[in-house]
């Protein structure tokens, strides 16, 4: 029990930014109409590749002059998280340039 | 921690994390308006650059040591491989496996959350084991479960149900908490000598794997935005093993949005998520829907044409099969040619139709389709009964009418839209083959159902032609 609020109290500050964050989330997204499901669905998922972060500091940290696991997978990590985020923001990019053309034609 | 006085690089790296959560917060919420989307979209991938650029620059280990040249160089050489090869999948895809492609990255995404979590479980410095082992739980379970709903959606694996899974997936879900329980509770937690964590590993890949296999069909939009939910979850679990706020953040959103999606797409099926995930649907359905039989009517080209033509309000409701045949150009074709003689024509959008969210949108989107013209099912649905003829493309249960009368069927209770009030209907369908739900639709039998077998492509194309030939 001491430990569980022991481990409560250590991520207090992170544990407010959850709280916020999701009712920021729930708040920011809903009323979203139906035409932006996928390109939204899509948009989002370019930004869960924010764990590239994380695969810039491991493989930033990672001993260079030989070759070991953290090496190897955070290479991997990294170009999987790119793909992720260069992929996700393009191909919503090209979802919304459709949407937005077709309005010019329409008008 | 050291105690330095603060160094203005860390300074410049923890506002840049700000400003980069702000840009995630502004672009997800422009993204939500159609007027604003692409600029959305646009801040968002903003801020990531720039978290990237000042991460990359700027970090410091426990030790206050930066990250060396060297490794700024090998990181450089991969994000331009991963950007390059990524921007050379989103160019090249076909709009309509844009499902396919949603999955595939988020399945990217998921697995180098796992990737990035299991090397810091060995990591000495790492103090927070249990967001550690929750992040590379989810992110596998994210990543190998994309992969199979990706090859789903590609149509290279196929569904499989038996209703042992249900028990299977109970079994692998407790068995995946007890290894995370007794990792946190082992002695030489945190140490990468204990193979437990590499069972965990492949225990969450299998899960993520069994747990996609049942779903299928019409219930691929839910699967999907709840993996798309996950993965944002496993990058925020992520995001506390640095104290990342750009993470944590940008994860959370993500996994709030995805889960909002899910639950809008239950809502349109009027199904729990649990339900969902159970795949109750395809169990059930055997017992109802034997009742309905009468005659089906079909129609000839000609007829169907000078129907069409003839009429002054049309409304075409698009199901799975348009994506399926790839027939939205010749759809948009019919739609034009039927506009310039007079005719009024709209779309009815449900909001579960194809295998993604919104993808009948995009689809037609990229036919040149006019959003205008799309409605969705709670704004169609009051005029259905002015509408001369409803067009049904490769829909089915979503215009099944024992949503609304039979409360024996499985799907009753779904929210359809309204094809049977209108005065007549034309269907368009490869075969009698059921929907997804396994059951009977009625509305094949209505007297006012008029049948057009064959693919939709083929057979958009001879209306078009015929349409074509009237003056």
């Amino acid at each position: 029990m001491e430990n569980i609020l022991e481990f409560i109290y250590s991520f207090r500050q992170e544990i407010f930014i959850i709280i916020l964050a999701v009712f920021l989330g729930m708040e920011v997204i809903s009323n979203v109409p139906s035409v932006l499901h996928t390109p939204l669905m899509s948009g989002a998922n370019a930004i869960s590749g924010v764990i590239i972060i994380g695969g810039i500091i491991l493989l930033g940290h990672a001993d260079m002059s030989k070759i070991s696991a953290p090496l190897i997978l955070g290479i991997i990590a990294i170009f999987f998280a790119t793909l992720n985020v260069a992929g996700g923001f393009v191909v919503t990019d090209r979802m919304l340039e459709m949407f937005k053309k077709r309005k010019k034609s329409s008008n | 921690m050291l105690n330095n006085s603060p160094d203005i690089g860390i300074i410049i790296l923890d506002f840049s994390y700000l400003v980069a959560a702000i840009l995630f917060v502004i672009g997800l919420k422009l993204l939500s308006k159609p007027e604003s989307a692409r600029t959305g979209n646009l801040w968002a991938a903003a801020g990531m650059l720039l978290a990237m650029a000042t991460t990359l620059l700027l970090h410091r280990d426990v030790h206050g040591n930066g990250i060396p040249v060297q490794n700024i160089l090998v990181i450089l050489l991969v994000i331009a491989a991963g950007t390059v090869a990524g921007w050379i999948m989103a160019r090249k895809i076909r709009m309509t496996a844009m499902p396919q492609m949603v999955s595939f990255f988020n399945a990217t995404g998921g697995a180098a959350s796992g990737l990035v979590a299991l090397m810091e479980y060995g990591n000495p410095d790492n103090s927070s084991m249990l967001v550690t082992l929750l992040g590379m739980t989810i992110g596998n379970i994210a990543f190998s479960g994309s992969i199979i709903a990706y090859g789903k959606l590609d149509g290279k694996v196929k569904d499989w149900f038996s209703p042992v899974m249900k028990y299977i997936n109970l079994l692998m879900l407790l068995l995946t908490l007890a290894l995370i329980i007794i990792l946190m509770l082992s002695e030489n937690r945190g140490s990468s000598a204990n193979v437990l964590v590499y069972l965990l590993f492949a225990v969450a890949l299998v899960y993520g794997v069994l747990f996609v296999m049942p779903i299928g069909g019409a219930d691929m939009p839910v699967v999907i935005s709840l993996l798309n939910s996950l993965t944002g979850i496993a990058a925020a679990m992520a995001g506390f093993i640095y104290n990342n706020q750009a993470m944590i953040l940008g994860g959370i959103l993500v996994g709030a949005a995805g889960t909002i999606l899910t639950v809008l797409m239950c809502r349109a099926m009027n199904r729990s998520l649990l339900n969902v995930i159970i795949g109750a649907f395809g169990a059930g359905a055997a017992a109802a829907g034997e009742k309905t039989t009468g005659t089906i009517r079909e129609i000839s080209q000609g007829d169907a044409g000078i129907l069409l033509n003839y009429s002054q309000q049309v409304v075409i409701i698009p199901g799975y099969g348009l994506a399926a045949a790839q027939a939205q150009h010749v759809c948009s074709e019919l739609d034009k040619l039927l506009t310039d003689r007079g005719v009024e024509v709209k779309y009815a959008i449900h909001p579960v139709a194809g295998r993604m969210p919104g993808h009948m949108n995009v689809l037609l989107a990229e036919a040149h389709v006019p959003y205008e013209k799309l409605v969705e099912m709670d704004h169609i649905n009051p005029d259905m009964p002015n509408v001369d003829v409803a067009v049904v493309i490769g829909a089915n249960d979503v215009v099944n009418p024992a949503a609304l009368n039979d409360p024996s069927a499985p799907i009753y209770g779904m929210p359809i839209i309204h094809a049977h009030e209108a005065k007549n209907i034309i269907v368009i369908k490869r075969g009698m083959g059921k929907g997804y739900a396994a059951i009977e639709n009625e509305l094949f039998f209505h007297e006012k159902t008029r049948m057009l077998f064959g693919n939709a492509k083929d057979v958009l194309q001879k209306l078009v032609a015929e349409i074509k030939s009237m003056e």
